[in-house]
């Protein structure tokens, strides 16, 4: 196999490693504390969703929360026990905010919930392979918390380069140093699956050379390999911080740069920490979901200061009492590296995934920050930076809010390493002022997000009651013209049938019809007469038969005039709306005479009542009044006559 | 004699064909609208609370690029928005004009006390964001993503049961202060 042509990223720093104290002894089962504090939001992506209630009873490895999300992450129970109750607590990160927590009294028993590997792995299925990571709640274990089975989800023709990050960069942390030294084995069956996942053309361990037994106890797993097939290989790189990190041990192994805003996949590689390798192998080939991690508990406070297998949740009061850690002697405790970890409030928060390393430093190791003093422009940060970005304009441009120019600047490539504010001369806390702005843009950003949606809601508002009112407008036009319409078809009508001879012919029908039912009768009258006259020889017979002649021909006359009615009648549209109208007109009289009487009624019982209050009073208008009161039912007594005759 | 001819003809034809250029090119590369408006428009907060006096931000964005409307009377967006229209018209930044509203440190939401609602819609009719959910004689209730905090809701609910509440922190939306600005010699001076 070819060696690995190294390459070197620009800047850097070397600090003190402090990594011996914490390697010379081996790892070591943290005890089951009484009760375990697991944060439901422990990894990069939406929190998990709890899915147990308080007084559960839940066994080691059982699901305790679900992840809501492809990019979220399932919780699981480290040991088996009841769960107590489910609220906000402190926990290990920088805002010193709480967040739902579930908390599992321990029961001691250690029991497992029923759980089995993969057989067969190196053969499985990829899909397989993922979902079953995905089940087992795997987080990049190195410091982001990513969750692992969207990394392992990059489709295996997008990859041709895998890396496992052994580097270790920051100082005091030999959590994957120990996990190396002592499980080796397990950490290259993890990459085997994970290259079976992503079938990458090559596979790097990238270690820093300051870990000889790890480097060695590696190579010899690779090679009692039966058959290499993913060449995957060892490559020892130069001790310098921050080379773990991700962009760097990039740039280290292969030389290339992860581009502006993109991620390593953008150029074929993907990254996984060796924590995460081994916890693959936990899962897959023992079905044990990821509950534990290997944590250095180190710093001149400890007095004996080592690797723990931790359970996750426990609290780091149990681990520092574990570890024979002087509280009192302890200044600051650090989550983290002393580089880029978090300084805990106090060490009720628990362990989570992430949880690589607690610093318990006494006041001589890691003194309070000196005082800021003014930037003498001396261009050491410029130096240091691993990004290459400009480390001192960043500065000014942070400190005056100027965050068009720090976007300008870069500003979002920067990895947070501390190199700049190690080195910096007058002491200046460079990385607070830069998460600082990197925050005022992310929250600028998501505003600008909120503002758009709220312009874009305001005009399809405005849009939609403009919409509407035109509508309205449309419709009362449309109303407006089909009466003036109907008006005109009126006028043109009456002028066509003057107004007289319209309900004539309504009239007419009927007073012929009578006339021909007359007729009809006269002639059946006279036919009857004329056959008696006949009968009886009369002389009368002759003269009936001339007037029941001269009957018919006016019966036919009748006729004829009905009929020619009766067309004129259905011919003309506008006879029916006449009609109504009529009737219209009608009502519209008897409502005009109801509150005429209406009107009176109220009239005479005001002057009832005055003609009262006056009788009582017995004033002389009595009689006046009297006689008003008379006029007045006079008046109503016409306007209801009026009324009824209306009516009918 | 004739070489002024010339050059007179030369000019002219110049004049000309520059002209021709110059008219062809208005047409054609004519700007529809005001294109200082959108620009404004995009600076403003977009809470549409009409606070300025104009009915949301784009009448306001408007009425600044006829030039006839002071900048500083957008409380929601305060000075770092006053700032940047100065910054864009080119003219003096004026502190926030207190008569329209104060600029507020904390970000609010409307939240609505479902319970005391009597589902009148008239706070529905009032968001100018659409952001309010509910029909007649139905409880409503405030989409909170989308709510604003412009306060337009508040005055027109005949049962008071709209409360203005600043939105919570979370870890998601947290981030890191600036150090604060005391300097070794600075804090010399001050002890």
């Amino acid at each position: 196999m070819k060696p690995i042509q190294l390459h070197d990223f620009s800047g850097g720093i070397h600090p003190n490693e402090n990594k011996i104290q914490s390697t010379t002894l081996e790892i070591l089962d943290a005890k089951i504390p009484e009760k375990l504090i697991l944060p439901i939001a422990q990894h990069i992506g939406a929190p998990s969703k709890p899915i147990v209630n308080p007084g559960d009873i839940v066994l080691k490895g059982q699901l305790i929360a679900q992840g809501e999300d492809f990019v979220s992450c399932n919780l699981h129970a480290p040991t088996s026990g009841v769960i107590g109750d489910i609220t906000q607590k402190s926990v290990p990160h920088q805002s010193n905010m709480a967040a739902l927590c579930i908390e599992i009294i321990t029961d001691g028993k250690d029991k497992w919930v029923k759980h089995q590997g993969v057989e067969n792995y190196l053969q499985a299925d990829a899909s397989q392979l993922i979902e079953k990571i995905q089940q087992a709640g795997i987080t990049g274990l190195g410091g982001a918390g990513f969750p692992t089975h969207v990394k392992a989800s990059i489709p295996a023709s997008k990859i041709d380069t895998l890396i496992i990050n052994a580097a270790e960069c920051e100082p005091y942390i030999t959590a994957d140093d120990l996990l190396m030294r002592e499980h080796a084995h397990e950490i290259i069956q993890g990459i085997e699956i994970l290259c079976q996942i992503l079938k990458p053309k090559q596979c790097i361990i990238g270690i820093e050379n300051n870990k000889p037994q790890a480097i060695e106890t590696l190579q010899n797993s690779i090679s009692s390999l039966a058959n290499n097939s993913h060449h995957i290989q060892v490559a020892s790189i130069p001790t310098k911080y921050p080379s773990g990190g991700e962009k760097q041990l990039i740039q280290i192994l292969t030389g290339n740069e992860v581009p502006n805003g993109g991620l390593p996949a953008d150029i074929g590689i993907v990254l996984q920490n060796v924590g995460t390798a081994y916890a693959i192998y936990q899962a897959i080939a023992k079905g044990e979901p990821l509950i534990s991690r290997i944590t250095t508990v180190t710093g001149d406070a400890c007095d004996q200061p080592r690797n723990f297998r931790v359970l996750l949740g426990t609290q780091v009061k149990d681990l520092l009492t574990q570890a024979n850690t002087n509280l009192k002697k302890t200044s600051r405790l650090i989550m983290g590296g002393p580089m880029m970890g978090v300084t805990l409030q106090d060490a009720e928060v628990p362990v989570v995934k992430t949880t690589n390393c607690i610093i318990a430093a006494s006041k001589h190791e890691l003194p309070n920050p000196a005082m800021e003093q003014a930037c003498i422009r001396c261009g050491m940060c410029t130096q240091a930076c691993p990004a290459q970005l400009l480390p001192q304009q960043l500065y000014w441009f942070a400190k005056s809010s100027n965050l068009d120019q720090a976007k300008a600047h870069n500003i979002g490539d920067c990895i947070e390493c501390g190199a700049c504010s190690y080195v910096c001369p007058s002491n200046i806390p460079l990385v607070q002022y830069y998460r600082f702005a990197k925050g005022e843009i992310k929250q600028a950003h998501a505003d600008k997000i909120k503002s758009d949606g709220a312009k874009k809601r305001f005009d399809t508002r405005t849009a939609r009651l403009e919409r509407e009112i035109a509508e309205k407008e449309a419709k009362r036009k449309a109303r407006a013209e089909a009466a003036a319409k109907k008006q005109a078809d009126k006028k043109a009508e009456l002028a066509k049938n003057p107004a007289p001879s319209e309900p004539a012919p309504q009239v007419d029908i009927e007073a012929l019809q009578k006339k021909l039912d007359a007729t009809k009768m006269a002639i059946e009258k006279s036919k009857a007469k004329l056959a008696e006259a006949q009968a009886t020889n009369s002389a009368k017979v002759e003269l009936l038969q001339g007037a029941l002649e001269k009957a018919q021909a006016k019966m036919k006359d009748i006729a004829l005039t009905i009929s020619q009615a009766k067309k004129d009648a259905k011919s003309p549209a506008g006879t029916n709306t006449e009609k109504s109208s009529v009737k219209v007109e009608a009502t519209d009289v008897i409502e005009g005479l109801k509150q005429k009487v209406l009107a009176a009624k109220t009239r005479m019982e005001k002057a009832q009542e005055r003609l009262n209050m006056a009788k009582e009073q017995n004033l002389d208008t009595v009689d006046a009044l009297q006689l008003g009161v008379n006029k007045q039912k006079e008046k109503l007594d016409a306007a209801q006559k009026n009324l009824e005759e209306a009516a009918q | 004699m004739n070489i002024i001819l010339i050059a007179i003809g030369a000019l002219v034809v110049l004049a000309l064909v520059f002209g021709a250029i110059l008219g062809f090119a208005a047409i054609r590369f004519k700007v529809e609208g005001n294109p200082i408006v959108d620009q404004l428009d995009a600076l403003l907060p977009q809470t549409q609370c009409g606070q300025c006096s104009y009915p949301g931000c784009r009448p306001y964005a408007e009425a600044i690029a006829q030039g006839d409307e002071k900048i500083n009377k957008c409380p929601p967006g305060g000075e770092s928005t006053i700032n940047a229209i100065a910054d864009l018209l080119g003219v003096d930044p004026e502190p926030l004009d207190a008569e329209h509203g104060e600029e507020k440190d904390v970000k609010l939401l409307a939240v609505i006390r479902e319970d005391e609602c009597i589902g009148c819609t008239k706070c529905i009719q009032a968001c100018p964001v659409d952001a309010i959910l509910g029909a007649a004689k139905q409880m409503h209730t405030v989409i909170a993503k989308e709510c604003t905090g412009c306060d337009l809701c508040v005055e027109p609910c005949p049962v008071d049961c709209i409360d203005m509440v600043p939105v919570e922190q979370t870890m998601q939306t947290w981030h890191w202060e600036k150090p604060s600005q005391i300097i070794a010699t600075d804090k010399v001076k001050a002890a």
